[in-house]
């Protein structure tokens, strides 16, 4: 008897050590990242946070991170725009239009599409995709509104903001179109069948029975997907044009830029000072800070609708 | 159209293919059926849960379907205004005549248009519950087309009256409409379906899941309905089934065995199943 | 009643009316959306067909056993492969999961088995959530800051360290959950024997959890092994095969990366076959291997939303 209490006892305790680990884990987290900023942080102060100079030249050194501030919130938005619908089409169209024989592969298949590494997003968009984009989209848009439309100033040749924005768009397709579906199904049928018993459409029913009812959860998806475009970093190393300073302020959406995690990423193994570094783990900082901000907001938008479960369904 | 006038009309290329099953009056009287039920199958998937109902429903009449679960009350209604199909592998085939058209015509008739006509009310009382009282009512009308917010609010009003909700409601149409108990949220559904001007009202068990005092007040309002519409009421509750209806059909593991006068079935039924039923020694 | 009549009448008159004015075009506006929803999956395909088309058609011409068995020579000359980032992979992934699944699936067995409602597990449930979404670079700061700035040295272990935290929170998170489905009876049943707790956690309950949490364990493995960026600050990438824990290493997506910055076509060409490798090996994990266990499982698990 007492042997059987023993083992209870020893594995109850192994359970929670690595329960109480994985606690330590986001200790460790917050203090790795505040540790390698405080540097930078007691050097500029609050300055960082607004300041545009990105120079480590000894004796002159001075850092700030708005530019990536912008650059993160610039590329972010435009994967939200142009993700979130589709993402929300392919999710109406897996939960409500398509039968089960075509939309079971058809989730698969997105799935496949956050399987792939964003090493290999970063190697098809810097060889391949982003010629598509130059050609297809860009250089029309500035032959003719370059003059005239600010957005679509500046000679396009592929790396810029706005190709970092669409690839980003179709990495974030996979989670926000996966939990959109979990949020339409927790729309009860009974309010499917009500639109429709009064003459709806299929569209008029998703737009008016259960877009209003799922609005809360859906904006939680988007939000996850915020948090995803957010911190991707090595897609956006690669294609958005590694500027610095002011110059990572785009001025157009064919402009060069530079976001938070980019910069860390293009800097940190030829970072030529401590501080340097320091500023580098500043933006993380500030990054982190940013992701955990949208993370817990998207949560609390979809536990709103439904319970989150990790994904595993029956 | 009362059920007392009578139309000379030669509906008999229409009844070409009637059985003894059938409930129609000899051609020299032929009353107008409102909606006449032909042969008509229902499946789901391989299981077939209708087989060959033959029905016809008088106009401006109350129509009980009573029968045990599973006997395919909600399946019959459901194929009347063409819900049934929508549930994926289900299928129906037959005729089933409005006014001299078949609504399973798929060229003459559109499935979502004919839901314009035939009204529905579900078991479980379900509003919009992001709109107000006012915007449940009106959610048809603006989901076909209609603008003029003057009529609008006058078919409101009038839809209201005629679910005895109006009194309740009228000073609180813009809160939301599931802030009302069950029974109002029931008879709020009813004033939304009846706001589209029906022709036919089809109720799946409508007081199922309330108390006996807001069923009660439904029944009455079902009662007085009847002088406008056809209602075809599905019901377990066989005293309600007495109460309120003119006419009645038991069902019995997807076919109709008895269909007849409300009276007649209940004191006099003819088949020996229905008297089972009747008695309560089944289902 | 003739006045009800005639007004209800001449209701249904009007709106009749009207509504069938609107019909063809409500039927219109449907199709479209229709149309328009399915353009959208199609634009969601064609990026994805393209990627595996462009790695395979650009990656197989540099796969040979000299690149795949070889440490990396003169772009110039066009020689050398990869080996020693494959191997890097494998070592720094399989040490990540060495430390990052026995400790989540002992997390998550927690949750599910002995925690409840309390302060301490909610706090675990939250923060393990949290972690889901911190991008992976910040990670790599703590592989940095712990152990690179602690070791003196970009090493394999920093590196495990910091794919190990992205890996822990999704192991604990299929572990809890797939725990949670299996019917209580079966413990109940066991408990009737008298086998203590800990026994029928680990042998009874998990014998019916064991594919889904093994599917989930796959999934983050296939996770981690193509993140890059937390790579970058940790392991700092080399030429050279394995020298010890402490040392620095390569690994595939950092070796991709490094060679897509060169200027030689001959590296770009080496950098899809890595490509193609490592594109294989994820692809193998989450998917081959998943869909055979699902498969008996029965149950399937959503790599998207993590």
């Amino acid at each position: 008897m007492r042997g059987k209490r023993k083992g209870d006892r020893v594995f109850h305790i192994i359970a929670i050590a690595a329960a109480a680990y994985t606690l330590l884990m986001i200790v460790i987290v917050a203090f790795s990242v505040g540790d390698g900023s405080r540097e930078i942080f007691s050097f500029e102060g609050f300055g960082f946070f607004a300041g545009t100079d990105w120079n480590p030249v000894d004796g002159r050194e001075s850092y700030g991170a708005l530019p990536y501030i912008i650059g993160t919130l610039i590329s972010s938005a435009i994967a939200m725009v142009i993700g979130v619908p589709i993402s929300l089409a392919i999710a109406i169209f897996i939960s409500e239009m398509a039968p089960s024989r075509i939309s079971t592969p058809l989730s698969f298949v997105i799935e496949l599409l956050a399987a792939v590494p964003s090493i290999i997003y970063g190697l098809w968009a810097l060889f391949v995709f982003r010629f598509w984009i130059r050609d297809l989209i860009e250089m029309p848009l500035n032959n003719a509104f370059g003059g005239s439309i600010p957005f679509f100033s500046q000679t396009p040749f592929g790396l810029d903001v706005f190709t970092a924005g669409i690839v980003l768009a179709i990495m974030i397709i996979p989670i926000v179109s996966s939990v959109s579906r979990e949020i339409l199904k927790a729309v009860p049928n009974s309010q499917r069948e009500a639109a429709y018993s009064l003459g709806a459409t299929r569209w008029e029913t998703v737009r008016f029975a259960i877009f209003p009812y799922a609005k809360s959860g859906i904006l939680g998806a988007a939000m996850l997907g915020l948090g995803r475009a957010v911190g991707e970093t090595i897609l956006v190393t690669m294609i958005i044009g590694n500027v610095v300073g002011i110059a990572a302020i785009p001025s157009s959406l064919f402009d060069q830029s530079q976001t938070l995690s980019s910069l860390i990423a293009n800097e940190f193994n030829e970072a030529s000072s401590e501080l340097q570094i320091s500023a580098l783990m500043g933006l993380g900082a500030v990054l982190l800070i940013l992701t955990i901000g949208i993370n817990i907001g998207a949560r609390l938008f979809v536990s709103k609708m439904i319970k989150v479960s990790a994904g595993v369904r029956e | 159209m009362s059920s007392e006038e009578s139309f000379n009309v030669d509906n008999s290329s229409l009844f070409k293919s009637l059985n003894d099953n059938t409930y129609g009056s000899s051609s020299a009287t032929i009353k107008h059926y409102k909606l006449s039920i032909r042969n008509l199958d229902a499946w789901f998937g391989a299981k077939q849960a209708l087989k060959k109902i033959n029905l016809d429903i008088m106009p401006n009449t109350a129509t009980a379907i009573i029968g045990p679960s599973g006997c395919g009350k909600t399946t019959l209604i459901r194929c009347l205004n063409r819900m049934h199909e929508m549930t994926p592998g289900a299928g129906a085939r037959g005729q089933v005549i409005l006014d001299g058209i078949d609504i399973y015509d798929n060229k003459r008739v559109d499935p979502v248009i004919i839901k314009r006509r035939i009204g529905m009310v579900f078991q479980k009382p379900n509003p919009f519950p992001t709109m107000s009282i006012y915007d449940n009512v009106a959610a048809g009308l603006k989901l076909n087309g209609v603008k003029n917010k003057g009529l609008i609010s006058e078919i409101v009003k009038e839809s209201l009256e005629a679910a005895v909700l109006w009194d309740e409601v009228k000073n609180e149409l813009d809160k939301p409409g599931m802030g009302l108990s069950g029974g109002q949220q029931q008879r709020l559904c009813i004033a939304r379906a009846l706001a589209m001007q029906p022709e036919i009202l089809l109720m799946d068990e409508p007081t199922s899941a309330l108390d006996p005092i807001a069923s009660s007040k439904i029944e009455e309002l079902v009662y007085n309905l009847k002088k406008d519409l056809a209602i075809i009421i599905v019901t377990h509750n066989m005293q309600q089934a007495a109460r309120v209806s003119d006419y009645a059909a038991f069902m019995y593991l997807g076919e109709l065995i008895e269909y007849g006068p409300t009276n007649q079935i209940f004191k006099n039924p003819k088949k020996e199943l229905t008297e089972r039923y009747i008695s309560g020694k089944f289902g | 009643m003739q006045q009800k009549e005639s007004r209800q009448e001449n209701y249904r008159e009007k709106i009749q009316d009207i509504m069938s004015r609107q019909s063809s075009k409500k039927k219109l506006i449907d199709r479209i959306m229709s149309a328009v929803a399915i353009v959208c999956v199609i634009s969601a395909l064609i990026p994805l067909a393209s990627i595996l088309i462009e790695v395979v058609k650009n990656g197989i011409s540099a796969i040979s056993i000299e690149f795949l068995t070889q440490p990396p020579g003169s772009f110039f000359l066009g020689h050398g492969g990869i080996a020693p980032a494959i191997q890097g992979t494998l070592i720094v992934v399989g040490l990540a999961s060495l430390i990052g699944a026995p400790v989540g699936v002992l997390a998550g067995i927690y949750l599910s088995e002995y925690a409840g409602n309390g302060i301490f597990p909610s706090m675990v449930r939250f923060f393990n959530d949290v972690l889901t979404g911190v991008p992976s670079i910040v990670m790599g700061i703590v592989g940095y800051v712990t152990i690179v700035l602690l070791l003196g040295s970009f090493s394999v272990l920093a590196g495990a360290l910091a794919l190990s935290i992205i890996m822990i929170p999704i192991v604990v998170r299929v572990t809890e959950e797939t725990f949670k489905i299996v019917p209580n009876s079966i413990r109940e049943a066991a408990h009737s024997l008298g086998i203590p707790k800990w026994k029928i956690t680990l042998f009874i309950t998990m014998k019916s959890a064991k594919n889904g949490i093994l599917t989930g364990i796959v999934l983050a493995i296939s996770r981690i092994t193509g993140e890059t960026a937390p790579l970058i600050m940790t392991i700092l990438g080399t030429s050279l095969f394995f020298t010890s824990f402490t040392g620095p290493i390569d690994a595939l997506p950092l070796r991709i990366w490094r060679l897509a910055s060169q200027p030689y076509e001959s590296a770009h060409s080496q950098g899809w076959g890595a490509a193609l490798v490592l594109i294989l090996i994820v692809l193998i994990l989450s998917v081959v291997l998943r869909l055979l266990v699902q498969r008996k499982a029965g149950f399937k698990i959503n790599r998207a939303t993590f």
